[in-house]
């Protein structure tokens, strides 16, 4: 990598570490962790190996707790239809916030042509779950309510272990999309009282095309497709062995390195959050302090996010993201800063800056300056 | 480095975008907005014997909606205001080597903008009435804007 790259949340590199560890079974140890053999058994014990080092980064009771999946989308999709499935004759009613990925969101609209009823949940202007409303809107019926651990756009952390509670007093399962948080910030999904939680690869620096479902012993799920018996069969096929190996080390360095990791990057952060509030109508979005260690997000009025994107990437070889609408492909702008309240034009301006191990402090007063350089172009350009 | 997939001369309209500005007491004046996603573009011309002697732009919008309107601007520069009228939302997009798909709407704007800003020159020179800009040159595209 050239640049500075500010965005992680969208695509993290491998960490050589991972790909040094895992490389063997891409092309040396190409076992089926099905067979009996040696190669076979050498295979199942790398995934073994790999669902413990998971099922440690999140304290869960047992390894076996883990599904692996391929991507955590489909992670999303198993907890949510595969909870909601098996439970329906208990009742037919799903929960979600309003700012939850789009693989939540979407899972849970399927499940109304099966006759489910949704209902999503309000966020504060900080991005925090409006607990009154979950409290009123949670029932017995409520089979799964889902609300990530944090957001990936405004860096928002929930208050998970009341939520959990919330839950488990009025309705009956919770499911957590940890993707944001985990590596940054601990989870321990025992005393978190987290139901089902997902997790993904190449969020923790590990190879793309593994994600993991954490199933609490307390929970039945019902697998999202039939097949071989792999993973408990409730995610048949063969396992993609490179990945789920990557993402096992992924997951014991993560674990290992977070909480030094995070005081690195929390201070870069704030060094950051200061240096680019200092310009002229440039706002926070998320919340102040419950937020991500590595996330800074922010809008600026009277510019728009795709030519904050290009500017910042054309000019100053910075990698950052935007949640306006003229970047995205419906033309609509992100569903999470409208979900926090902002109007179409405030949302128009956001950017958002998402910290990794690459980065350094050396580097905050050229993103600051870059950021400032970019703003006063474009509003040199505009009209309002 | 990757740009959504813009050509080459949209990312160079786009970082060095020509006319860009204001004139004080212009002849012609056209502000559009994107109704897709609410951006908004103003023009300005100078007329001189029936032609565009100088035009300035400023736009709040996507890179495609700055480099259109840079691009729009150097094409009307210098031109009749009849010719200058017949630039449609489709010159601009070739001039420019294509935008991508999503993309196409943003180029109505320049193309509109140009035009509200002849037809106000007209309306104060008295060559139309304000109630019946030429609306038939709108539309003659047909470029769909993906709102799926
Ligand atoms: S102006 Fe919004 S997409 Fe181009």
């Amino acid at each position: 990598m050239h640049g500075i790259y500010l965005d992680y949340q969208s695509a993290m590199p491998l960490d050589p570490r991972v790909l040094e560890f895992a490389k063997k079974y891409l092309a040396e140890e190409p076992g089926n962790p099905s067979a009996l053999h040696s190669v076979g058994l050498a295979a199942k014990s790398a995934v073994e190996e790999a669902r413990a080092k998971a099922a440690d980064l999140i304290n869960a009771e047992d390894a076996s707790n883990i599904i692996f999946t391929g991507s955590a989308t489909e992670a999303n999709n198993l907890a949510i239809r595969g909870v909601a499935l098996r439970n329906a004759v208990k009742g037919n009613r799903v929960l979600a916030s309003s700012m939850e990925h789009i693989s939540v969101l979407n899972a849970m609209k399927e499940l109304q042509k099966n006759g489910f009823q949704l209902s999503l949940v309000p966020v504060d202007s900080e991005g925090i779950v409006d607990l009154v409303a979950l409290d009123s809107l949670i029932s017995k019926e409520t089979v799964v309510t889902s609300i990530m651990y944090a957001n990936s756009e405004i860096g928002t952390v929930e208050p998970i272990k009341e939520i959990g509670q919330m839950v488990h007093e009025k309705g009956m399962f919770l499911h957590v999309d940890a993707v944001a948080a985990q590596g940054r910030i601990p989870i321990d999904v025992q005393s978190d009282g987290i139901d089902l939680l997902t997790l993904s690869s190449n969020d923790i620096y590990g190879p793309q095309g593994a994600g993991a479902l954490y199933v609490s012993p307390k929970v039945k799920i019902q697998p999202a497709m039939v097949g071989g018996g792999q993973e408990r069969g409730l995610r048949p096929g063969t396992e993609n062995l490179f990945a789920i190996a990557g993402m096992g080390e992924a997951a014991r360095l993560a674990k290992l390195e977070m909480k030094e990791e995070s005081e690195r990057l929390r201070s870069i952060r704030d060094g950051l959050i200061k240096e680019i509030l200092k310009l002229d109508e440039a706002y926070l979005t998320g919340h102040p302090t419950r937020r991500l260690p590595n996330h800074a997000s922010f809008r600026f009025s009277r510019i728009e996010g795709e030519s904050i994107l290009l500017t910042m990437d054309a000019m100053f070889d910075i990698q950052i993201s935007t949640g306006s609408a003229c970047s995205s492909r419906t033309l609509e702008p992100s569903h999470v800063l409208l979900a926090i309240g902002l109007k179409h034009e405030q949302a128009h301006g956001s950017m958002v800056i998402t910290l990794g191990k690459y980065n350094n402090p050396d580097q905050i007063p050229v993103i600051a300056n870059a950021v400032s350089q970019t703003v006063q172009r474009l509003r040199a350009l505009s009209p309002l | 480095m990757t740009q959504v997939g813009y050509s080459k001369k949209v990312m160079e309209h786009f970082m060095n975008p020509r006319n860009v500005g204001v004139i004080e007491n212009a002849d012609g004046y056209g502000k559009v907005g994107n109704p897709v996603c609410g951006d908004l573009m103003e023009i300005f011309i100078k007329v001189k014997d029936e032609k565009i002697d100088d035009i300035k732009f400023r736009t709040f919008g996507c890179g495609s909606a700055i480099a259109v309107s840079s691009m729009v601007t150097e094409m009307a520069k210098g031109r009749s205001l009849d010719e200058a009228m017949k630039i449609t939302r489709k010159d601009v997009a070739d001039e420019l080597d294509g935008l991508p798909p999503q993309k196409m709407h943003c180029s109505n704007l320049g193309a509109d903008a140009l035009h509200a800003a002849i037809e106000d020159y007209w309306v104060k020179t008295g060559k139309i009435k304000r109630d019946e800009p030429e609306k038939e040159e709108k539309d003659h595209e047909g470029v769909a804007c993906p709102t799926e």
